[in-house]
């Protein structure tokens, strides 16, 4: 297995997959101009409700995590070996 | 009443001695039958008390059956055979037989029908995992396994103190929900939270369970969080404080997960991430929120076991653990790397996977009770499992950047593990009734409708979208971050240096000025506490007994002034 390419290491492949993956995002949103959707609160009757809301999470997740890694982060040998 | 004879926990821990004598292929068969025998058992119990006794004063039931406790006495059975089977190479002695009666013991708890049995199974729980731990035989291990014995010891003396109390109050040792109007039932339920990974002391798990070995973690997944999960659900549902732990710890996990570079520890924080939710089910109590609560526990270890397999084979193959060192393992490992693929989806509750039969119940009896603010954070939430467990794991270990390592996929015991439980993982997904039937409630909810599929997959397929946009931002960097352990790793280990320095300083100063005084002193501690001294030397029992008199006739004297 060791030196033979996958086609995963092919360039083109990997621009394909990108470009499909593109296609897959507008499609679902597209679909909910198809599929009548049953909200349970009014927010979640704007369009694209569960894309944006699960974008915007993810970034204030990620902007949550790297403002506490100011304050806690520590290098991975910070308990040392003889931590206890 | 005694129909039953055989406990089908107590199948696996008496096995577990048995295993320990054997070796070769008859280990290998004793290790993967037990855990088969033991569900054969579990499906015959009764519903009911199937075995009572009197002990002391009280009626003792170790086995009653319904469907809540042969749901979660099946799941734990398919973990051991997993996990076992999986761990066949295992060179460790101890881990399997210490494993087999880690997993016994979780199935006593959850057959239990009075408290006093679920304490005894669950201490019992305790020595089991930390055997399982520390049989991983590394020094960070030893050092991790001791700190777990001692929170675990910890939340048992808890738990003990509560169901004490309860018991001696109402003079009722069943096992029945409870209302918490009691300080003894609060107690029962600060002990459970410890072992359900809940804060302010879930750093014990992502400490813990990342130094077992390739296989052990696998067990520790399984057994004694999902129990806290069981007793929640049988002693605690509804209770509204669980709804806010159960949040705090998603996010806990997530934002934790987001930071963390081991992929063990990935992992670890996600089972607390993975128990938030069950909580924030039970916490709701509705029918169809406890049932979700229970579906989950049951995906989950299935998936998480799964996850765990795959991050195993990669520790066994390459001995490393951090991302920083691994990825582009799919050109060599195609088998772990689908496997680990598929554990992914399912964790992230991806439309043909277990894990999306299962969580749906929970946000679905969220937005049925009104609860709006509860409803979006699960729904931020499942995003977030989508972005630290769902992507990042795989696309570190397997994917970006190759790190040029070629390791071959495990041996076929592992191999064949993975594919077992991957086939379970697709199979609930695409027929959730097998699940759904366990169930402890009439299940009427239907998971695959257009609307239902299309939002979920929008809300992943976006959330992925966000993972790559913000990549920059994840980069691997070789650190760890502080949690609540900080306090018993570092605080108490510094204040009690800074004690003893200060004590010395004192004794030093002491010396110089007033020798006198310190040898008097010297001479007053080695009267007290010297070989001879009234606080070390041995008791003579007669001692004993004029001292309780005393504090008897003491006893006697205030009861009656």
């Amino acid at each position: 297995m060791g030196t033979a390419k996958h086609w995963l290491d092919e360039p083109r492949n990997v621009r394909l997959l990108r470009r499909l993956a593109l296609a897959v995002l507008v499609l679902v949103l597209a679909a909910e101009l198809a599929v009548q959707l049953k909200p349970h609160f009014a927010v979640e009757g704007l369009f694209g409700f569960h894309a944006w809301f699960g974008f915007f999470a993810c970034i204030a997740m990620i902007g949550l995590a790297k403002g506490l890694a100011l304050l806690l982060k520590r290098p991975d040998t910070y308990y040392g070996d003889g931590d206890d | 009443m005694t129909d039953i004879l055989i406990h089908p926990g107590l199948v696996l821990i008496g096995g577990a001695l048995l295993v320990a004598c054997l070796r070769g292929p008859a280990r290998g068969a004793v290790v993967v039958l037990l855990p088969l025998l033991a569900l054969a058992l579990v499906w015959q119990l009764p519903d009911g008390p199937a075995w009572q006794f009197r002990f002391l004063d009280y009626t003792l039931t170790p086995v009653a059956g319904d469907p809540l406790a042969r749901l979660f006495a099946t799941i734990f059975c398919l973990a051991a055979l997993a996990g076992g089977w999986f761990a066949l190479g295992q060179a460790s002695r101890l881990e399997v037989p210490a494993a087999l009666v880690y997993a016994g013991s979780a199935i006593g708890v959850v057959l239990a029908g009075d408290l006093l049995t679920v304490l005894v199974f669950w201490e019992l729980m305790a020595i089991g995992s930390t055997l399982v731990l520390w049989s991983s035989g590394t020094p960070a291990a030893g050092r991790a396994s001791r700190r777990y014995l001692m929170l675990h010891i910890l939340g048992g003396v808890v738990l003990f103190a509560g169901i004490t109390g309860h018991v001696a109050a109402t003079g009722d040792v069943t096992f029945a929900p409870m209302a918490l109007d009691s300080a003894a039932q609060w107690l029962i339920l600060a002990g459970v939270l410890l072992n359900a990974g809940a804060p302010p002391l879930s750093a014990w798990l992502p400490d813990a369970y990342p130094e077992a070995s390739w296989s052990g973690t696998v067990f520790l997944s399984a057994f004694t969080t999902k129990t806290a999960v069981y007793v929640l659900i049988r002693g605690f549902p509804g209770a509204e404080i669980l709804i806010y732990l159960g949040l705090c710890m998603v996010f806990y996990g997530i934002v934790y997960a987001l930071l963390e570079n081991d992929m063990r520890r990935i992992l670890a924080y996600s089972i607390v991430n993975q128990v938030g939710f069950m909580l924030t089910g039970i916490g709701i109590g509705t029918e169809m929120a406890l049932n979700g609560a229970a579906a989950h526990a049951f995906t989950h270890i299935i998936y998480k076991a799964l996850l765990l397999m795959s991050a195993g084979s990669v520790l066994y193959m390459t001995g490393r653990r951090k991302c920083s060192e691994l990825g582009g393992l799919f050109h060599s490992m195609p088998v772990t790397t689908a496997c680990g693929i598929v554990g992914a989806l399912s964790i992230s509750a991806f439309p043909l996977t277990s894990g999306f039969v299962s969580k749906a119940m929970i946000s679905q009896a969220a937005a049925d009770g009104h609860l709006q603010t509860v409803w979006l954070l699960l729904v931020a939430a499942s995003a977030g499992v989508f972005l630290h467990a769902g992507i990042k794991f795989p696309w570190f270990v397997f994917f970006q950047e190759d790190s040029g390592l070629r390791p071959a996929d495990p041996p076929a015991s592992m191999r064949w593990a993975m594919i077992f439980l991957a086939a379970i993982c697709i199979g609930l997904g695409i027929w959730p009734e097998a699940l759904y039937r366990l169930l402890p409630f009439g299940v009427a909810y239907e998971p695959y409708t257009a609307p239902h599929v299309l939002a979920q997959l929008q809300l992943l397929l976006f959330s992925g979208l966000a993972f790559f946009v913000m990549l920059p931002f994840l980069r691997r960097t070789l650190t760890i971050t502080l949690d609540t352990d900080w306090a018993y790793r570092q605080l108490v280990p510094r204040l009690a240096g800074q004690g003893q320095r200060a004590v010395l300083a004192v004794r030093g100063w002491l010396a110089g000025r007033r020798p006198g005084v310190a040898a008097g002193l010297r001479a007053l501690a080695y009267r007290v506490y010297g070989p001879d001294g009234g606080l070390a030397r041995t008791w003579p029992t007669g001692s004993m007994a004029l001292w309780v008199l005393v504090l008897l006739l003491g006893y006697l004297v205030l009861f009656y002034a």
